[in-house]
This record gives C-alpha cells, sequence and structure tokens, in this order.
C-alpha cells in the first residue's frame, strides 16, 4: 500500500469522537450492585405497577442463576473482551430535577442543550421535520414531541415507563412476547433492570403520519443503559422508526444492552432504523460502549413486513443481531446493515430469519467495512422451519478492508428443513484498491475526497434504505467517522 | 516555455529498470504520438508522469509549465492539468458517473479558486460533451465504468478529458481493443479537442489511430528509451518496416 494511503487510514484511525462531551446535570445515580433491592428501587424510581415489579422480579430470579454460571454467558461471537462486571455498574441514573416531565418547558436547559449539540434540537425539529422524537438520557425519557398530532392519529408514542402506567393492558401483553426474559443472557439482564426505552402503538388501518425518532444518550460514569423498546403495529398499519445513540467519552468501559421488541400483525409494516454512533473508545482502546443488543420482530399476521435497518459506527464491542421471524403466511423480513469499525473497535453483528409461515420472504444485505486495527464479523443465521413451504431467502455480505491491520469475517449459517426453499447467498471481501485510489486521484480528488466517496459507494445501497430525513445524517456521520487530518 | 519537458528520465517498478533515460519536449498545441513494442515502457512513461506511485524515479527531470513535476502528489498533477486516459479504466462501484465527475470538477475549480460548479451548468455541459464522443447520457446514472462495454470504458475517458480541459492529456493504448467505428468516434472526439494551450501524448501501439489523429510528432520507443523521433510519416513507414527495424537501427552491432 502506498504511503500516503496508510498515512490517511491512520488518520482515520485517529479522528477523534464528536460526542464525547458530558453534561452537567446533577443526577439523582443508584448504587452499583445488582441485587433484588436494586430491581425494586429501579421499579419504586418509575412508580410501575404491582405487575411490573413482579415481570421484573421473576426474570430476576431467573438471571440470577445464570448471573453465575459461566456457561450460560454467551461466548460465541468473534470478540476479545474482558466481561463486563455486573456488580460494579449503576443501574439507575436519572438527571435529578424532576423523574418526569409533563412538557418540553419543564425539561432543564442544559439538557435541552446537550441534545441540540447532538443536532436535535428538539423545539425546531417539532415544526421543521415533521419528527416525533423522545430523547432518553441516562435511563430517563425526556421529551417526547409530537404527542398530541399523533395523538388526533390514535398512535401512542411515549417512554415505556409511561406506557406501563398508562397502557398497561398493551404492555402486558406483548411484552417479552418476542424476546422472553430467558431468551439470552443480556436479555435476561435488561428484564430486570431496564430503566427506559420507548413505546409505540399504531392503532389498526393508521399509516403513521411522521417519523418517529428516539435519541439515547449515557451521561453518568459507571452507568450502564438498558432500555427497552415495543412498537406494535396492528392490522394494515405503518410505522417507521429510528433510534440514534451517542455517549460521552470515558475511560472505562460501559455496558448498553438494550432490547427491541416489534410486533407486527396482518398486512402491518415495520420499518426501524439505527444510527449507533456510541463511544467506540480512545484510540489505544480504552474505553467505549459495550453494545450488547437483542432486537428481534414477529411478523405475527400474514402479509406483514419488517425491515431492520442500521448504520452502526460506534461502540467498542457490538453484539447485535435484529432478527425476524416470519410466522405470517407471505410475511417479509429485511435486514440491511453497514458496519464500520475503526481503531481498536469490534463488531460481531447480523441477522437472524427464522421462516415459519407459507411464501416468506427474507432478504439480507449486509456491508462491513473495517479500518485501523479493528474486526468485523457479519454472523447471519437463516433457518426455514419444517412446514414453511416456499420460504425465500437472499443473503449478501460485503466486506471492504481499509488497510492491512484490520479484519474482516463472515460466519452464515443456514438451516433448511423443508425441500421448497429457495435460498442464496453471496459474499465478497474487496479492499479499497491501490488502483481505485489512483484513478480518484487521476481525476483531481484528495485521499480523503477518494476514501468517503469510495466507502460512500459501498454502503450506497443501504444508505438508501434510511428515511430521507436520516440519510443525509447518515451520510455525515460516516463522513465524520472517515475524516481524518489530511491537509 | 514548454508544456512538458522530459530529461534523460530513468524510473524502475520493483527494481526492475524500465524507463533508461527517456528525453521528450511537448509544446502547447502539439500532438506527439510514442509508438512502440510491447515492454517498451511507454505506458510506464504515461504512469510516471501521472505519479503512480509504484514507480520510482531514479535520474532525470520532469518539468511541466516550468515546475518540477515529479513533486508534486498524483492528484496535485491533475489539478494542475495533467490528465490520462487509462488503458484499463477501473470501476467504482455504487459512485456514480455524475458524482464523480461533479466532485472531479469542482476539485479543480476549487483549485483555481473558483465557486462550485451550478447543478444545471454541471448538467448542460454534460450533455454537450458526452455527445463529442457519442456517449448516452444515461451511463451518467450508472456507478463509474461499472458493467460499462470495453468501447464505453474508452470513449467514458474521453468524455472525462472533455469535461476536465486539461493542458496536458495522455491517451494509454486508448485504442487497444475498440472496433474500427469505435476508433473513430474517439479519433473524432479527440480532434474536436485540439486546443492551441492543450497538448496530447498519445501511447498506441498501431498506426492505425494516427491515421485518424494526425501527430504533429512521432516517437518510437525501444528499451526505455526513444530511439527516433520524426513527423507523421514515421508511424506508416513503422507500420511497413515493423519495429524490428528500428531495433536494428538503435543498436549499432
Amino acid at each position: 500500500m502506498s504511503t500516503t494511503q496508510t498515512e490517511y487510514l491512520q488518520d482515520v484511525a485517529d479522528a477523534d469522537y464528536e460526542h464525547g462531551w458530558t453534561t452537567d446535570v446533577e443526577a439523582d445515580t443508584a448504587d452499583p450492585g445488582l441485587t433484588e433491592d436494586t430491581v425494586r428501587m429501579i421499579s419504586a424510581k418509575k412508580e410501575e405497577p404491582e405487575w411490573l415489579l413482579e415481570w421484573r422480579l421473576k426474570a430476576f430470579r431467573y438471571f440470577k442463576k445464570i448471573m453465575e454460571d459461566s456457561s450460560q454467558y454467551p461466548e460465541w461471537a468473534h470478540l476479545k473482551y474482558v466481561k463486563p462486571n455486573l456488580q460494579e455498574i449503576s443501574y439507575y441514573s436519572a438527571p435529578k430535577r424532576k423523574a418526569r416531565y409533563d412538557s418540553l418547558d419543564e425539561v432543564d436547559d442544559e439538557l435541552l442543550e446537550t441534545f441540540e449539540r447532538l443536532g436535535i434540537p428538539l423545539q425546531e425539529q417539532k415544526q421543521l421535520a415533521g419528527v416525533a422524537v423522545d430523547a432518553v438520557m441516562d435511563s430517563v425519557s425526556v421529551a417526547t414531541t409530537f404527542k398530541e398530532e399523533l395523538k388526533k392519529a390514535g398512535v401512542i408514542f411515549c417512554s415505556i415507563s409511561e406506557a406501563a402506567r398508562e397502557h398497561p393492558d398493551l404492555v402486558r401483553k406483548y411484552m417479552g412476547s418476542v424476546i422472553p426474559y430467558t431468551d439470552n443472557y443480556f436479555a435476561s439482564l435488561n428484564s430486570c433492570v431496564f430503566s427506559d426505552g420507548s413505546f409505540v402503538y399504531i392503532p389498526k388501518g393508521v399509516r403513521c403520519p411522521m417519523e418517529l425518532s428516539t435519541y439515547f444518550r449515557i451521561n453518568e460514569q459507571n452507568t450502564g443503559q438498558f432500555e427497552r423498546t415495543l412498537i406494535i403495529a396492528e392490522d394494515d398499519s405503518y410505522v417507521s422508526y429510528l433510534e440514534g445513540c451517542t455517549a460521552p467519552q470515558r475511560d472505562e468501559n460501559q455496558l448498553h444492552a438494550a432490547v427491541v421488541e416489534l410486533i407486527a400483525h396482518d398486512n402491518a409494516e415495520i420499518k426501524y432504523s439505527t444510527i449507533q454512533n456510541w463511544y467506540p473508545g480512545s484510540k489505544e482502546g480504552k474505553g467505549g460502549i459495550y453494545n450488547f443488543v437483542t432486537k428481534r420482530g414477529l411478523c405475527k399476521g400474514d402479509d406483514s413486513k419488517i425491515s431492520w435497518t442500521q448504520l452502526e459506527t460506534g461502540s467498542s464491542i457490538t453484539w447485535k443481531y435484529p432478527s425476524v421471524i416470519l410466522k405470517g403466511d407471505r410475511s417479509v423480513g429485511e435486514f440491511y446493515s453497514v458496519a464500520f469499525t475503526k481503531g481498536h473497535q469490534q463488531a460481531d453483528t447480523g441477522t437472524k430469519m427464522t421462516h415459519i409461515g407459507n411464501d416468506t420472504k427474507s432478504t439480507i444485505i449486509s456491508k462491513g467495512i473495517s479500518g485501523g486495527r479493528s474486526d468485523n464479523s457479519y454472523r447471519g443465521l437463516v433457518r426455514v422451519n419444517k412446514n414453511a413451504k416456499n420460504a425465500r431467502n437472499f443473503s449478501q455480505c460485503d466486506s471492504m478492508l481499509l488497510g492491512d491491520r484490520c479484519g474482516a469475517h463472515t460466519f452464515p449459517y443456514i438451516e433448511i428443513d423443508n425441500p421448497t426453499a429457495q435460498v442464496e447467498h453471496e459474499a465478497t471481501t474487496s479492499k479499497v484498491g491501490d488502483d481505485q485510489l489512483f484513478y480518484c486521484h487521476q481525476r483531481g480528488l484528495n485521499e480523503e475526497e477518494a476514501i468517503k466517496m469510495i466507502v460512500n459507494g459501498f454502503c450506497k445501497e443501504i444508505l438508501a434504505k434510511l428515511p430521507m430525513e436520516f440519510a443525509v445524517e447518515a451520510r455525515e456521520l460516516l463522513a465524520i467517522e472517515l475524516e481524518g487530518s489530511v491537509g | 516555455m514548454a508544456l512538458l519537458e522530459v530529461k534523460n528520465l530513468h524510473a524502475s517498478v520493483e527494481d526492475t529498470n524500465i524507463l533508461k533515460g527517456v528525453d521528450l519536449t511537448i509544446d502547447g498545441g502539439q500532438v506527439h504520438a510514442i509508438m512502440g513494442p510491447n515492454g517498451s515502457g511507454k505506458s510506464t512513461l504515461a504512469s510516471v508522469l501521472a505519479g503512480r506511485e509504484e514507480y520510482e524515479v531514479s535520474e532525470g527531470s520532469v518539468h511541466y509549465l516550468g515546475e518540477d513535476l515529479l513533486e508534486l502528489e498524483p492528484d496535485e498533477r491533475a489539478l494542475e492539468g495533467i490528465f490520462l486516459a487509462f488503458q484499463y479504466p477501473v470501476e467504482l462501484p455504487g459512485v456514480s458517473m455524475m458524482n464523480f465527475l461533479k466532485q472531479a470538477i469542482n476539485s479543480k475549480r476549487e483549485h483555481q479558486g473558483q465557486e462550485e460548479i451550478k447543478a444545471a451548468d454541471f448538467m448542460k455541459l454534460m450533455r454537450e460533451r458526452a455527445e463529442l464522443v457519442s456517449l448516452d447520457p444515461k451511463l451518467m446514472r450508472r456507478s463509474v465504468n461499472e458493467g460499462f462495454s470495453g468501447g464505453e470504458k474508452k470513449r467514458n475517458e474521453i468524455f472525462q478529458l472533455a469535461m476536465l480541459e486539461p493542458k496536458l492529456a495522455i491517451l494509454d493504448e486508448t485504442d487497444s481493443g475498440l472496433d474500427i467505428d469505435a476508433l473513430r468516434v474517439v479519433a473524432d472526439g479527440v480532434n474536436k479537442l485540439r486546443a492551441e494551450d492543450r497538448g496530447f501524448l498519445i501511447i498506441t501501439h498501431y498506426q492505425r489511430l494516427l491515421d485518424y489523429i494526425v501527430p504533429d510528432v512521432v516517437h518510437v520507443m525501444v528499451d526505455g528509451k526513444i530511439v527516433k523521433t520524426g513527423g507523421k510519416d514515421l508511424a506508416i513507414e513503422l507500420e511497413e518496416k515493423g519495429y524490428d527495424w528500428i531495433r536494428g537501427e538503435a543498436v549499432p552491432a
């Protein structure tokens, strides 16, 4: 590789994290440690109904057993890290002023500034973008804009704590129905201590009039973030939902273990997009977010559709497999992913498509880009059950290497129990070639412009899947990630 | 001042000496052709001039408009007005021709202290220049060179030349792999782009391209050196007698 390219890629790998500042908001933070009391405390702070406390305690009793059993810890991923010590983490932190906010006017100015620095001016965004935003700082949902407008359409969009109080029947019916608390180590942990997250309910026949969006931010030190999101789309409804994530720069690793459950009834469609930019750790690999997330959608009804689109650029460790269970006949599952790793980041991400109904279809397109000394793996399972007739899957996994100290891996698993299934898998690995770079240089593009252009081209089909309002943001984020100090 | 002045240029790749003392002077408005057998170093000369990093210059000098060209990075050379039409154009998946060219034009305009090109002006320019080489404007929506036929790739190079309006255009075996009709289209395009302040260096293995683009000067390169220089008739003579004739002359027994 040419020297300028190596230098540039070095700069790319060294580029600083933009959201590494902290906010000086007084916080109410629990002492570290996980006991039954912790679970009770969280539930009490959230003024939860009794049934929810019971649910958490059931989860905790289960988790307590596996917490101490190292064989229960998921070690199969292609990741190297020190396991998080669950007793050193604080499980609850909230901006101190008030535990709940009824309107934006009550929200702390500094907090609002925080969100503004993140590029989410709640007030303005309300009018300009027509996007409803729910912002979650540490453990508490800070503000939900657009509530009134959504109410008119019959859409419920609020924090999960509020939903537990205001819409207990819905939460009770669906929470844990796609991802039970016994699902896996991190989902179990989340079930005991989840602090906040978003709840969305789209009634029958309603096309949600705007994009819904949640921004998550971890602010306090030694705090974990365990949000839980639940989206229910009734028959013939549609919703597009986007989450964004950032965190300050800390020397310690911070744990983020979220659970996201989606349920699509007959002929409903849920489009779930993520722009994940948690703090990736320092250049030397110190600190950063451990991102262990369980996301799963259930295409419960016939002709339902669930799409996951993700742009993953942050976290020191990413362990994440947004999946779809295709239960309804003719249901459709999609997974579109760009995972960009640099520095010492490690990502093991992919999806699981489980075909149960007849004539179901899934599409997987994954693009991994690795630079620096990072390691980027795709892990995917396509499973066709015995009674699933005419299932179809198309998978394409492309990896791009920037430089020669990084790694890219593909672990596709295919389990077919029905002979009528049609499954296709394609995989490519490419290196940003000296030839491509030289061609760009010869047309007057410098190193940075050339690499941005090539990487953007590589991810284009995925970025195009993001809601329009966020596609620009995604491209910019990718550009910032690629930015070096080439002058 | 000469547009390009190459003196005693020696260059190697991976410790193999390829250029062994090239001398060449091109003035604005001139078309020079370099012919020679395979492996004589013609394409290496093109690569060295464009600044490909694998090639190491061990001796000699290259001046472009009086400045030391070898001091400049490849992108700086391009911004200063050197254009290379590639023998094997490179594919850039997912990068649309339109974006690619717009960025290239704007980088150049920025370098010259000009504002970015307006979208409407860009579209107009693109249509106009695509017509020069009969290139289907629909190709502009496709990824750079991806899925282009061999002929389309070569025409696309000349189209980019027309868009970027360089001072020195180097055509590296642009005729290879073209049928006679495509060859004529490409040559017509180049002829229309000939200008007082623009020099061309045309590298070719065969004389037939020079039937259409009539050069001012023809050089013959053998074993890393220019061994004979003459007018357009030299190309015809070469075609008749073959390279062995030159070899015999160049290396006295």
